[in-house]
Order: structure tokens, then C-alpha cells, then sequence
């Protein structure tokens, strides 16, 4: 199959073909996965996340500028909300990275939502699978921007950045559970703005109160995305995060975790997909029985599943 | 697994002038009709608008011009597509164009020109049955 190759050769079309199979649910695109499969597990991925307007788009021109400074090719995956009333998107992240159009050593992919509620997309996980397939030295997602809750990233990334800005709240926002607990750096963006210095207090304060005792503490860093400013130093850190990740068995541990996600996942939507196409009759009569009485819903779920006689 | 089609477009806005309201507002009503809309953001040279529609694998490409530099960065646009092997991407174009200079582009390879005081409706109807899925 010359799309496999193209992919394998890093060639941009290819590339943008089989995401576009992946993101349309196409079968050929299964197929293609299989074949790639092998040749994932390179990249290092980076998932950037945070609340709308923090500058992740902004942060990831200057943090992509600075790896392609050290030669080291850049698949980028951006993903915006896609409305739920139409299906329609607007994708926007591109305009903060013009700078990285013409880049031969950069891959820009955008993405919209598509229903899923996570941060990410559905056809992200395997996107990503691409990218690295196509020789990819990093691969960074941008989520949606995120409120308290979705943190889908941690399921694709190998290390999280969590970017926050000035002004979004008390320290108590900064002991709540939620994407408070994904970050392995934590970026304070616009830096400049008043209250940077608080937040970042805050973040400390709220990481001296983690008990477990041989867990790596996360770096909190003061960035101004706009003008590069403190960029070598998330810089570093990635690096230095992913070395010790990669040294160590964490790296291991997270991604089959990760593996044990998916698995289960594409097992559930086959399964359910299978049901609902094979007996949307039998359905469609279950839920009748069901108003009136005569099966209750876990007797008629139990039919449902139960191998055909 | 069902299939999607969601058509996807880049609106891009090449050339030198700032006005970018036009562009916004076509943006917002592809994305109301369901559309997945890559906006790239202004001052695009052809070849960036080109290698981000090919990145994007985007099915159309919405041109918004106002400075008058259509005739030259229109088919520009059209010849880098037909270099890349893209030249499936259907190109429309925006903006302030005299009528006299709308046989030419379409003879470059413009799709369709629409001048100001098109609804939107007619843009998305012609979007959506000239893409090729």
C-alpha cells in the first residue's frame, strides 16, 4: 500500500491522508494502523493543556521554534471545540503558529472535537500514531481549552504541561482534584501580568502538600509566550523529564497503562457498534417491553449481549 | 463504524491588507453549516496557504482578498496547488474584484469569485456541491 510508505517516509501528503481516513472513521484507516503499528513508540509526546486563552498555541510556536533550533522534527496536533449544535469548527491555532508554515521540519494538523469531551478527539490518539510512525521526533497536543475536568491527555501524552495564567481565582482552585493533578510542569504564562508571582505561590504551596514521597516534583515555570521568555527553560525541563522518564520504568508503566485504556476502549466501541447495527430491531421492540413493564432493563441488556442461538 | 464526510476549508487571506472582518464572518457561517473551518490569520503568502492546505487535507480553499493583488495572488495559489499534486482542492475567492477581472481568475482555475453583498448561504450551497469527497 503506497499510503503506508508515504506515511513511512515522512511524506506530508501521506501523512494528511491517513489522518483524514482516521478522522472520517474510514475502514481502509484500521487497516493502515495495523500496518504502522511497528513503527510507533519513537516520539516523545507532549500534551500542552489549560484553561482558553492561556497562550497554548502561542507557547507551542515558541516551544516547537526552540526544538527545531536543536534539528529535531516537530508533528503538531491542535484540537478546538467542535459546536455540538452543528458539527461545525472553528479551528484557530494555526494563526498563532505562522511562523512554522513553511517549516519542512514541522507538521500542523487541526483538529476539531467531534463530540469528544475530554480535551481531545477521538481521532487524536491515533493521529499522534501516525505522526510518530512518520519519524517524528516529538509530538505535541494541544487540548481544547480545558475548565477543571478534562484531562483525556493524560491518556495520550507522555508528559503533560498544565498552562495557567494570572488572574483565573483563589489558591483554594489550586488544591481542587482535576487537571490540577495531570501536570508534570506546570507553565505560568504571561508572566508580565500582575499576580503571575501569586500564582505560582500558589501552584508551590499546593505541590508541598503531595504526600507521595518518591513521586518527582513537578517544575513550575514563568513564561512569556509572546516574546520567548523563559521558553529554554521549559525547554530543559521537558528534556530533562523525559530523559529521567525514559531512563527509569515510569515511561514503561505509563504507556502500557495507556495501551490497557485503548484496548478496552476500541473492544467497547466494536462490541457496541456490532449491537447496535446487528439488533437496532430487536432494540427498537426491547424498549417498548421495557415502558410497559413486561422485561426490566438489565434482563432485556443481558438478551441483548447473549450470543444469537 | 459509521463514516463521516465533515467538509473541511481553509480560509486563508493572502496579501497585505488588515481587513479580515469578511473572512471572519464567511469562517462563521461555514462553521455554522457545519463545516470544520481552518483560519489561518492574515498577511499569507501563497506558499504557506498552499502547505497548510495540504497539511490539513482540507477539501476547499476560501481566498479573501481586499488590497487588488487578486490577479496575481489567486492563480499563484491555483499553479502551487497543481505543483504539489493538490490541485483536487477546490479554490474560491472574496473580496473587493472588479467584475472584469472575474473571466480571467476563473480561467486560472478560481472556482467561483463572490463580490460583496453575497449571502452566505450561496457560499456554503456552492461549497458543498463542488467538493469532491
Amino acid at each position: 500500500m503506497d499510503l503506508i510508505q508515504s506515511v513511512l517516509n515522512g511524506e506530508k501528503r501521506g501523512i494528511a491522508k491517513m489522518i483524514t481516513l482516521i478522522e472520517k472513521n474510514a475502514p481502509e484507516a484500521i487497516e493502515a494502523l495495523k500496518q504502522i503499528y511497528q513503527h510507533t513508540g519513537k516520539a516523545a509526546i507532549i500534551g500542552i493543556t489549560g484553561p482558553p486563552g492561556s497562550g497554548k498555541s502561542s507557547l507551542v510556536n515558541q516551544l516547537t521554534k526552540k526544538i527545531r533550533s536543536e534539528d529535531k522534527k516537530v508533528g503538531i496536533i491542535a484540537i478546538d471545540p467542535t459546536s455540538p449544535f452543528t458539527g461545525g469548527a472553528l479551528l484557530g491555532d494555526r494563526i498563532r503558529m505562522q511562523e512554522l508554515a513553511l517549516d519542512q521540519g514541522v507538521f500542523i494538523r487541526s483538529m476539531g472535537s467531534r463530540g469528544a469531551l475530554g480535551g481531545l478527539s477521538r481521532a487524536s490518539y491515533d493521529a499522534a500514531k501516525v505522526l510518530d510512525a512518520a519519524g517524528m521526533d516529538y509530538v505535541i497536543i494541544e487540548t481544547v481549552g480545558v475548565g477543571q475536568s478534562e484531562i483525556d491527555i493524560v491518556k495520550l501524552a507522555d508528559i503533560v504541561a498544565l498552562v495557567l495564567i494570572p488572574g483565573m481565582g483563589d489558591e483554594v482552585q489550586a488544591i481542587k482534584a482535576g487537571v490540577m493533578e495531570i501536570g508534570d510542569v506546570f507553565v505560568v504564562n504571561k508572566a508580565d501580568k500582575d499576580g503571575a508571582n501569586r500564582v505560582v505561590t500558589e501552584i508551590e504551596m499546593m505541590l508541598d502538600l503531595n504526600t507521595e514521597k518518591d513521586a518527582a516534583r513537578p517544575p513550575v515555570i514563568k513564561t512569556i509566550a509572546t516574546t520567548g521568555e523563559g521558553i529554554d527553560e521549559l525547554n530543559e525541563h521537558i528534556k530533562k523529564y523525559w530523559h529521567q522518564i525514559a531512563n527509569s520504568n515510569e515511561l514503561a508503566k505509563r504507556r502500557k497503562e495507556r495501551i490497557r485504556s485503548e484496548l478496552i476502549s476500541i473492544t467497547e466501541d466494536h462490541i457496541l457498534n456490532q449491537i447496535l447495527s446487528d439488533k437496532s430491531s430487536k432494540i427498537d421492540s426491547m424498549v417498548k417491553d421495557i415502558y410497559e413493564k413486561k422485561i426490566d432493563p438489565y434482563s432485556a441488556m443481558e438478551l441483548l449481549i447473549a450470543p444469537e442461538k | 463504524m459509521t463514516q463521516t464526510n465533515t467538509i473541511r476549508v481553509l480560509v486563508a487571506k493572502p496579501g497585505l491588507d488588515g481587513h479580515d472582518r469578511g473572512a471572519k464572518v464567511i469562517a462563521r457561517a461555514l462553521r455554522d453549516a457545519g463545516m470544520e473551518v481552518i483560519y489561518t490569520g492574515l498577511r499569507q503568502t501563497p506558499e504557506q496557504i498552499v502547505e497548510a492546505a495540504i497539511q490539513e487535507d482540507v477539501d476547499a480553499i476560501g481566498l479573501s482578498i481586499l488590497s487588488g493583488a487578486h490577479n496575481f495572488l489567486f492563480p499563484k495559489v491555483v499553479e502551487l496547488l497543481k505543483k504539489e499534486g493538490a490541485d483536487d482542492i477546490l479554490v474560491i475567492g472574496g473580496g473587493v474584484i472588479p467584475d472584469e477581472d472575474i473571466p480571467g481568475l476563473k480561467e486560472a482555475g478560481i472556482a467561483e469569485i463572490f463580490t460583496p453583498g453575497t449571502p452566505t448561504s450561496r457560499i456554503v450551497e456552492f461549497i458543498k456541491e463542488n467538493v469532491k469527497h
